[in-house]
């Protein structure tokens, strides 16, 4: 069994990575964490992790100069519903648009575009540190044990606005309620750093190593 | 909503921490990972490496100890110290730190930053501002920022000057008074909040804590959103949690 996480040149995969080692060993796992700009070895990963830090268009573009990797991802998580958990921008990618510095298409996994949080006074920009969850379906099996209450690190100035209601899985607030965990499916999201949010991240990252949606 | 944080900071020189605390049970003191750990239990909200005899030639000294801290704390991690080109950045990010901290090589070359936000994205590009008051003869009072470790004057307007440098990309400030810093007078509150006041993005507020109310003034009346300090933890002399509790008991929303 291994778990993919994508490489392909965004930031800091070293943490994602030792994450999701020390959720392995602590939650007596049995996965291999595997950090690959590889096609193959995604499409024939049983979990797939698309980190990501920047800018959306970035991102986009780093991960489409990867030979195949779309097709990988379209096949392994589409068509053969394996879980995908996308971390932050990660996470932003797979809504219909992104609209930081233009407009720029996403996978539309996720109905919904990500929009600029609106700076205001007491309430800077970026939305940045630990804020407590909403969580608004509490049955979800990678939400299994996370609380209203629990801190998640959050470092971001977009946010996903989800156009189904359902899909959004847990909020913060933030002058409004902003998408922290989102997901369809075999797909979930979040705009938190759970390779960053200590205990709870290294709980949330273990429950998705033990989802078999 | 959104806690406000709090950030030890350790400053390191050799790969070493400076200004040790004696913690029970710490193997080695010295060791800023050890130390990392500690603040990590305590519940920190950020960690803060100051790498302050930073060169080339031990740039990978300071690498190993952010590989290591990041291989045991799940937390943010921001390095400062020495951080002059892109590819220094890029070093320390791959390393595991979340955020670089750029001071002098952002007054010598201003497109430094806007470039590393562009690469990077913004939300790991801290400015930090050593600042110094002055008087102008109309006994108006400005802040002066300063280099080389506050040693270095440069005549440019602090307030401007964090404008321009929101305009470059950073994603936040540290603002430093260099007429506090060491003093535990607490921090120079009418420096942090022009600053916080004037500026869309998140700023911490570091130089002179002595006390555990200096933390909430940051806060409360500077408008910072996080507050570092170094030498009330290193000394042992207070515990994040302590402080953490302190903040609390002012009215001040913190993480548990």
């Amino acid at each position: 069994m291994t778990v993919a996480i994508i490489d392909y040149g965004s930031g800091n995969l070293r943490s994602a990575a030792k994450a999701f080692e020390r959720a392995v060993r602590d939650h007596g796992l049995a996965e291999d964490v595997a950090v690959t700009p590889d096609a193959e070895r995604v499409a024939t990963a049983e979990h797939i992790v698309l980190p990501g830090v920047g800018a959306f268009a970035d991102c986009r573009r780093g991960l489409l100069a990867l030979d195949g990797m779309m097709a990988a991802l379209d096949e392994a998580v589409r068509l053969r519903g394996r879980p995908f958990l996308g971390i932050c921008v990660g996470m932003q990618l797979m809504a219909t648009r992104g609209l930081e510095h233009g407009e720029h298409p996403g996978f539309d996994w996720i109905a919904g575009d990500v929009r600029e949080i609106p700076a205001a006074p007491g309430r800077p920009v970026p939305h940045m540190g630990w804020n407590d969850l909403r969580v608004a379906s509490g049955d979800h099996p990678v939400l299994r044990g996370i609380e209203d209450g629990d801190h998640a690190y959050f470092v971001h100035s977009y946010a996903l606005v989800c156009e189904q209601p359902a899909d959004v899985l847990a909020t913060v607030d933030y002058g409004r309620p902003l998408a922290a965990v989102v997901g369809h499916g075999n797909i979930i999201g979040t705009q938190f750093h759970p390779e960053k949010s200590q205990a709870i991240g290294l709980k949330f990252l273990a429950n998705f190593l033990s989802w078999r949606p | 909503m959104l806690k406000a944080r709090v950030i030890p900071c350790l400053d390191v020189k050799d790969g070493r921490v400076v200004k040790g605390i004696n913690f029970v049970n710490l193997r080695d003191a010295g060791d800023p990972v050890e130390q990392a750990r500690v603040y990590d239990a305590q519940g920190a909200d950020e960690l803060c490496f100051l790498d302050i005899n930073a060169s080339h030639e031990n740039r990978g000294v300071m690498l190993d100890v952010v590989r290591r801290t990041a291989e045991q704390c799940f937390m943010p991690l921001t390095v400062g110290g020495g951080v002059r080109t892109v590819d220094d950045v890029r070093a320390l990010l791959l390393a595991g730190a979340d955020k670089v901290s750029i001071n002098t090589a952002a007054v010598q070359n201003p497109d430094f930053v806007r470039e590393a936000a562009r690469k990077f994205g913004s939300q790991c590009i801290v400015v930090a501002i050593d600042a110094r008051r002055g008087t102008w003869p109309s006994n108006q009072t400005y802040f002066e920022v300063f280099t080389h470790g506050g040693r270095k004057a440069t005549g440019i307007d602090a307030v401007d000057w964090a404008r321009r440098m929101v305009e470059a990309g950073a994603g936040e400030l540290l603002l430093t008074s260099m007429d506090r810093d060491g003093t535990r007078q607490g921090f120079d509150i009418e420096f942090t909040r022009t600053i916080a006041d004037t500026v869309p993005i998140p700023v911490i507020a570091s130089g002179g804590v002595g006390s555990l109310d200096h933390l909430v003034d940051g806060i409360r009346d500077g408008h910072a959103t996080a507050v570092l300090a170094a030498s009330i933890f290193h000394y042992g002399e207070f515990s994040i949690a302590q402080a953490k509790a302190h903040l609390r008991s002012a009215g001040i929303a913190v993480r548990d």
